[in-house]
């Protein structure tokens, strides 16, 4: 009960101070919106088309969502020493870490829907598959979550957090199917991208929207939870090794 | 059990610096326990290591008789801390900040906003309780920093520090609050550089220097070697040289030290003739601005241990203060 208190409190913080500020919810709308337009335009086929681009596009706004966020709320909080606070407080190391991610990840759930419900006012969404979409959704935010916060414990200045994701997000959009399937990608780089948690993830949604899955969802889904708890528990582990030195 | 905190051989290094080099001690519950030593001593490295944001290379650690040493977060919820800087959310109000810093240690919503007001009030911030952290002073911080350290009433207090950069009304304040604490069985564990506030305000204290303790004691018994001698302090002017020498001549009775910068310091067993000490000094051509008897206090302890000018000590801090 009383770790309770102390998660949800610094959950709701989170939320307050840096999720629900109009900058960030404003960057939440646009960001999949320029996606989803830059990548229809540039197929030049009909509104139709966009039901190919959702998977695409609901993946990079999980991923650029949640990865900028972590630089702010873990490494600045490190950086003005507020985050000795968190660490002195008598609750498992573990849930505070969650408490501390899961602003992360519902924000990247929320920014994945902004694509759909626009989406469904341009085309027809009832073949999408929900059962496996929504699923995949925050899987993938978690994923991508605990992938900031990897990298965010890994250095101690924010721009080192913002220039280090860049170097995993914007490859990542190319290596992971998201757009292009990975088949067409040269030989050598396929084993980067199976080495990828987005791959598995992408993988999902496009089996939900229009069936063109490449994997069972139980081996992506199976998969992209060994990437999660890995993350995570790398992360912890270099937050005690760094932090608590 | 009645130790609060017992630490055995505790050392730490960074890189090539010694900041803890095998210390020893043990604080009884109750106590009001001080930690004194200049800067870069190793004070502030000892209470993350016994708070549990740093990590020892040897020793052995005990909070409220629980075994931290390999485990260091394992005593948390007996423990508040105060640390030098303040460290609270810079965009959450100080009401705010007061209540999640209650919540962190599992309050409920009406405790927590109860005792965030009475904290407020206790410490002149009713006022700005609706303002945001960040554009408070910094003695407004730093006592919201406290407030925050003591607001889910922790057994066992680390205090660094604690009234440095805040004003003189408000340390005064703060040390009767101290006291209050102490009086109602709160374990404290302070460390300061104001000796005087060490001297009024605790039992047992200890001398850090380089990383080392070098002296551990009630302050009773620190002082006792001081108790019956006759301390006068002389400040002159135009004279450069070292007058020890033609000083002892003329009284070989009386012990010289030379503090620099024109003071001399006197000490002896018998009440010291300042009179025919001052005609002396001028007949050497020295004009004398101040002749003061004192007591004997801590702080002559403190200079005779460590060989540090207290007020030295006190000055570098001040600046460094300012700064923050
Ligand atoms: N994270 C760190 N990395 C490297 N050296 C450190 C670190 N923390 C402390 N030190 C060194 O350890 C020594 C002790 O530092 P500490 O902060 O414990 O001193 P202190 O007694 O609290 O000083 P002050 O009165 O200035 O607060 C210093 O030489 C300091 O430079
Ligand atoms: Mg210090």
């Amino acid at each position: 009960m009383k770790y309770w208190i102390a998660f949800w409190n610094i959950l709701a913080k989170d939320m307050r101070t840096y999720y629900l500020k109009p900058p960030n919810v404003s960057w939440g709308l646009i960001f999949p919106l320029a996606w989803t337009t830059m990548f229809f335009i540039k197929s030049g086929a009909g509104l139709e088309s966009i039901i190919t681009l959702i998977p695409g596009v609901v993946a990079v706004s999980i991923l650029f969502g949640t990865t900028s966020m972590l630089a702010v709320t873990v490494t600045f909080e490190k950086k003005n020493r507020s985050f000795e606070r968190l660490l002195l407080a008598p609750i498992p190391f573990e849930l505070l870490m969650l408490a501390k991610t899961s602003g992360a990840i519902l924000f990247g759930v929320a920014n994945a829907f902004v694509p759909v419900v626009i989406a469904a006012f341009l085309a027809d969404l009832s073949a999408v598959a929900w059962r496996v979409f929504v699923p995949a959704v925050i899987m993938i935010a978690v994923a991508s979550t605990f992938l900031g916060l990897f990298i965010a414990v890994a250095v101690s200045e924010v721009f080192e957090a913002q220039t280090f994701s860049n170097f995993f997000r914007f490859p990542m959009i190319f290596l992971c199917g998201l757009f292009f399937p990975i088949e067409k990608l040269p030989v050598f780089l396929k084993p980067l991208s199976y080495a990828l948690p987005l791959t598995y993830g992408a993988d999902m949604l496009h089996g939900a929207v229009h069936g063109g899955h490449t994997m069972p969802f139980a081996l992506d889904l199976a998969l992209l939870t060994a990437f999660c708890v890995f993350l995570f528990v790398a992360s912890l582990w270099n937050i005690k090794r760094r932090w608590i030195s | 059990m009645t130790e609060s905190i017992f630490v055995e051989n505790l050392a730490k290094h960074f890189e090539k610096v010694e900041a803890v080099a095998g210390i020893s001690f043990s604080v009884e519950q109750g106590e009001l326990f001080g930690f004194l030593g200049p800067n870069g001593a190793g004070k502030t490295t000892t209470i993350n290591m016994l708070t549990g944001l740093a990590r020892p290379n040897t020793g052995a650690i005990r909070i409220g008789g629980i075994d931290c040493t390999n485990n260091p977060r394992a005593a948390q919820h007996l423990v508040g801390v105060v640390p030098d800087e303040s460290n609270l959310y810079p965009e959450l109000t100080g009401f705010e900040n007061l209540c999640f810093c209650a919540a962190l240690y599992g309050m409920g919503k009406s405790e927590r906003q109860a005792s965030a007001r009475e904290l407020l009030d206790v410490f002149g911030l009713t006022g700005a309780a609706k303002r945001k952290f960040g554009g408070y002073s910094k003695g407004m911080k730093r006592k919201l920093t406290i407030a925050a350290g003591i607001i889910h009433r922790p057994s066992i207090l680390f205090l660094d520090e604690p009234t440095t950069g805040i004003d003189v009304a408000s340390a005064r304040q703060l040390r009767q609050l101290v006291a209050d604490l102490h009086r109602t069985g709160t374990t404290i564990f302070l460390t300061t550089h104001y000796i005087e506030e060490a001297e009024r305000l605790c039992g047992r204290i200890a001398f850090i220097v380089s990383g080392r303790i070098v002296q551990i004691d009630s302050v009773e018994n620190l002082v006792q070697p001081l108790k019956d001698k006759y301390v006068v302090r002389i400040s002159f002017e135009g004279v450069q040289d070292d007058l020890r020498g033609r000083l002892s001549e003329s009284f070989p009775d009386l012990d010289f030290e030379n503090l620099g910068q024109g003071k001399i310091r006197v000490e002896a067993d018998h009440p010291v003739p300042v009179g025919p000490l001052v005609r002396v000094l001028e007949d050497c051509g020295a004009e004398v601005s101040e002749a003061r008897r004192m007591r004997p206090s801590l702080e002559d302890i403190f200079v005779r241990i460590t060989g540090i000018e207290a007020g030295a000590m006190q000055k570098e801090k001040e600046k460094m203060g300012a700064g923050r």
